[in-house]
């Protein structure tokens, strides 16, 4: 059964002074899919997927979200479904300890003290933090902030995984573990990068944002190697892709 | 201090709060009570008092090393805010000439007792401050003024102040060395360039305080934050705290120290 | 100035932690019924904001000494009274833990000090006064420095006040009062002028800030001129009261100093209303024996008669003393080969 559970139609959004960030975007995404959004700088990724979790509202257009339409009343209920991680996990994990960071999104969903514990301990199992669960914050790594910023997320079981630029400021390993990670998680997966090996090896599916619009919409596979339209869109082609290159230096 | 400095500082009795020794594991309210009641008596002495403040140290002793805390670390802090103490307290003796006591013939005016008993009251009660810092995390202190009920919003408020902090502090220490590459010297610490630095990280906070609200929303929050209280009040907090609260009485108001003195001096004769 | 705990009696230092408590108190109870959930976080940061502001030095001009911002006003600006007063208090208690700044008894003295009068007095009655309706450059800067002048005046004296009636310095009221009030003038002048550029720089950037981000409405519109001025009108009798009452009973700075040291005084007429009554109380609870409050100035201390200070028994003092710190550092040394065993065993 593959029904969609994103669904935009011509959504556009004017931010207060004017600037014009989406000017009609349309698509859908369906069940289980990892979708990569990328593009330039500006170009309006960021913006898109702030309008996924409605912290910001279309000025025209419509948003669904597992059936449910995106409206003022209905946000909270969407946020229920959509886990949304944020570029910096510094403004994400804002709880004294990791155990009570972790536990935030389970405690508003009104869970019992014991099923909290339970989506707690199997979040951070999952993201392999179990360990962490004492630590301040301030006392963690930069990977270790990312794969926290997740657990707090996942432990709402959200139907539908957002994230921003999830692997920017990783060491390769970090970056690798996060790669493995997103790759053994079976939610649909929304993730804007400019990171387009991991967009290679995580998301099936790729589209580029220029201008507020959809530009391109089709396999990564496709899109990754068609090296005009990537670099209209101020990007390169994966060094996976870069073979010519790699043999250039030798 | 400089920047750097009191930035590691901050980090450093941090760190060592999270440590885990039987001090560090006694109830937060606890400690912070007795510390209070510690320097409650302490402060209560007259101001010529001086040999009565001695046992008063076993205090600060016990937290240190059962603590397991360097004492290094809480010396250096000690020393470097004493020259408050000693200007205030360096009046004393000037005003105050009337000769007390005599020692081995010296006369001892009564202002410089109360001077060194300032200073004694001094180390005493700042190293008591710092050291409950050091075996309490501060989640911790946090989570035992709730306890104690102050107000939630303000617990609440507490604890984010924490959390941030050191991001602050981190990005203050970019914006100050980007300052110090770019200025010679002098130039680059006028009150001007003070002016624009601070709007700037101001400007960034409140960004930053929008960015987390948003994480806060999309994950549910809907005004109430909750603190997890992790303590429980044991057998062994009681005692800690009755012991305690005993044995100041006794040093208080028994005189000890004179009762040891005149002991040793008889037995010398 | 910070107040510190060694220059504080139990009795200023508990009054002013209730002063305080009560405050903190009051204003989340205000802010509970009318704030915005967005408050929180910012709370938050703008705390740790003014506390890493702090640390950063500036120069200032025409002296070369180096500078650091309060804040206090600032906050008041940006979060209204009430969310500021907490904010400055969470900034103190920090500052108070980690770096020991004032001790945990003057903690609650210093929070009064520094927090009450901007937020109680500096910002409604005056800041939000002279700032009215159109909001231009120059008014700011006026507002500014009037209110945080008043505000440093206002603690200063307090710090005076407090240290005076613990009674532990000896340090005669008119030298301090030279000595506090006309540097916090100047570094008040500094502070408002700072605290104004910040707010005329961010207001261009971002209004939105600066224009009631609270929205907690401190003055309701119409009587609160009028209100304001009584207030303002009450302060000044009682400051100027407590101070020619503190001038009175201290007779001339010098003369006191030149009698302290040449010679005794007659006794004086009048007896110091307060001290009396707060040593009333004090003799009443006795859990503290012996504790003495400054008598009339001029006047002998009283001895405390516990433990005698004579020249007989201050050996055995010295004596007993040095006994007792030595038996302290054993037991510390004790503690530490304890845990050392303990490891080897529990770990």
């Amino acid at each position: 059964m593959s029904h969609h559970i994103v669904e935009l139609k011509d959504v556009r959004f004017c931010y207060p002074d004017g600037t014009e960030a989406l000017k009609g975007v349309s698509f859908k995404i369906f069940h289980g899919e990892s979708v990569g959004i990328t593009g330039a700088n500006g170009a309006g990724k960021t913006t898109l997927l702030l309008t996924l979790n409605g912290h910001l509202l279309p000025t025209a257009g419509e948003i669904s979200i597992g059936d449910i339409p995106l409206t003022k009343k209905m946000r909270q209920e969407i946020r229920k479904k959509v886990g949304f991680v944020f570029q910096n996990p510094d403004d994400q994990l804002f709880m004294p300890t990791v155990y009570e960071d972790v536990a935030f999104g389970p405690i508003n969903l009104g869970l019992t003290p014991e099923k909290v514990d339970e989506r707690v301990r199997n979040a951070l199992e999952m993201v392999g933090c179990i360990h962490l669960m004492p630590r301040p914050p301030h006392r963690l790594s930069e990977g270790q902030k990312r794969a926290v910023a997740i657990a707090s997320v996942m432990a709402m079981n959200p139907d539908i995984l957002v994230m921003d630029e999830p692997a920017s400021n990783l060491d390769p390993k970090s970056r690798r573990q996060l790669i493995n990670l997103l790759k053994s998680f079976r939610h649909s997966k929304i993730i804007a990068s400019h990171d387009l090996d991991m967009i290679l090896d995580v998301c099936e599916r790729c589209l580029i944002i220029k201008d507020g619009k959809v530009v391109a919409d089709g396999p990564s596979e496709e899109i990754l190697s068609n090296e005009k339209l990537l670099e209209e869109n101020n990007l390169e082609l994966p060094l996976s892709r870069n073979h010519s290159r790699l043999y250039l230096r030798s | 201090m400089s920047f750097d400095l009191e930035y590691f500082n901050l980090g450093y009795l941090d760190t060592l709060s999270y440590k885990n020794t039987f001090v560090h594991r006694l109830d937060p309210r606890i400690k912070i009570l007795v510390s209070f009641t510690f320097i409650f008596f302490v402060v209560s002495f007259p101001k010529y008092e001086l040999s009565g403040l001695m046992p008063f140290f076993i205090y600060p002793v016990f937290l240190l090393t059962a603590g397991d805390i360097p004492l290094r670390a809480i010396a250096k802090k000690v020393l470097f805010i004493s020259p408050f103490a000693i200007f205030v307290g360096i009046f004393n003796p000037l005003f105050d000439t009337d000769v007390l006591i005599t020692i081995f013939g010296i006369p001892v005016s009564g202002g410089w007792i109360s001077f060194i008993s300032i200073i004694v009251k001094f180390i005493l009660t700042v190293s008591t401050a710092l050291l409950l810092i050091a075996v309490t995390s501060f989640p911790g202190i946090c989570e035992a003024l709730e306890r104690l009920k102050l107000p939630g919003i303000f617990v609440v408020q507490l604890l984010f102040l924490y959390r941030y902090l050191f991001v602050l502090l981190e990005e203050t220490l970019k914006i100050l060395r980007a300052r110090e590459a770019k200025s010679f010297g002098k130039k680059g610490k006028e009150v001007k360039t003070f002016i624009r630095i601070i709007s700037v990280l101001l400007l960034r906070s409140v960004d930053r305080a929008e960015r987390i609200y948003r994480a806060m929303l999309s994950r549910g929050f809907r005004g109430e934050i909750r603190v997890l209280k992790t303590h429980r009040l044991r057998l062994q907090d009681v005692f800690f705290a009755a012991f305690s609260v005993i044995i100041f009485y006794i040093f208080r108001n028994f005189n000890l120290v004179s009762f040891i003195g005149e002991n040793l001096k008889s037995s010398f004769r | 100035m910070h107040m510190a705990d060694a220059l504080l009696s139990p009795v200023v230092g508990g009054a002013m932690w209730a002063g305080t408590l009560g405050t903190i108190i009051y204003c989340a109870k205000k802010l509970k019924e009318k704030m915005d959930e967005r408050m929180i976080p910012l709370m938050g940061v703008l705390g740790a904001f003014i506390f890493a502001g702090q640390m950063i030095n500036f120069t200032i001009p025409g002296t070369g000494s180096s500078g650091h911002l309060g804040g206090g006003m600032l906050l008041a600006i940006l979060l209204g009274p009430y969310a500021a007063f907490l904010v400055i208090s969470s900034v103190l208690i920090i500052q108070a833990l980690f770096f020991a700044d004032g001790g945990l008894l003057g903690l609650g003295a210093n929070i009064w000090n520094l927090g009450i009068y901007p937020c109680f007095i500096g910002y409604p009655l005056i800041y939000r006064m002279l700032v009215r309706g159109a909001k231009s450059d120059k008014k700011i800067m006026l507002a500014s420095l009037i209110s945080v002048v008043a505000g440093l005046q206002l603690g200063a004296f307090s710090v005076i006040l407090e240290t005076k009636l613990s009674g532990i310095t000896e340090l005669p009221f008119s030298a301090f009062v030279a000595l506090m009030q006309p540097i916090h003038l100047a570094i008040g002048l500094v502070e408002g002028f700072i605290t104004a550029g910040i707010v005329i720089y961010v207001r261009n950037i971002r209004p939105d800030i600066v224009e009631d981000l609270h929205g907690v409405k401190v003055l309701s519109s119409g009587g609160s001129m009028k209100k304001a001025l009584i207030t303002l009108a009450i302060l000044a009798v009682i400051t100027g009261g407590a101070f020619s009452w503190f001038a009175s009973t201290y007779p001339d700075g010098l003369k006191w100093s030149i009698e302290k040291i040449y010679g005794k005084p007659e006794i004086p007429e009048k007896v110091n209303p307060v001290t009396e009554n707060l040593s009333e109380i004090q003799k009443k609870t006795a859990i503290l024996p012996d504790y003495s409050f400054p008598s009339q100035g001029g006047q002998e201390e009283e001895k405390p008669s516990w433990p005698a200070v004579d020249p007989g028994t201050s050996l055995s003092g010295l004596l007993g003393g040095l006994m007792v710190l030595g038996l302290v550092v054993i037991f510390g040394l004790g503690i530490k080969m304890i845990r050392k065993l303990g490891k080897r065993h529990v770990l």
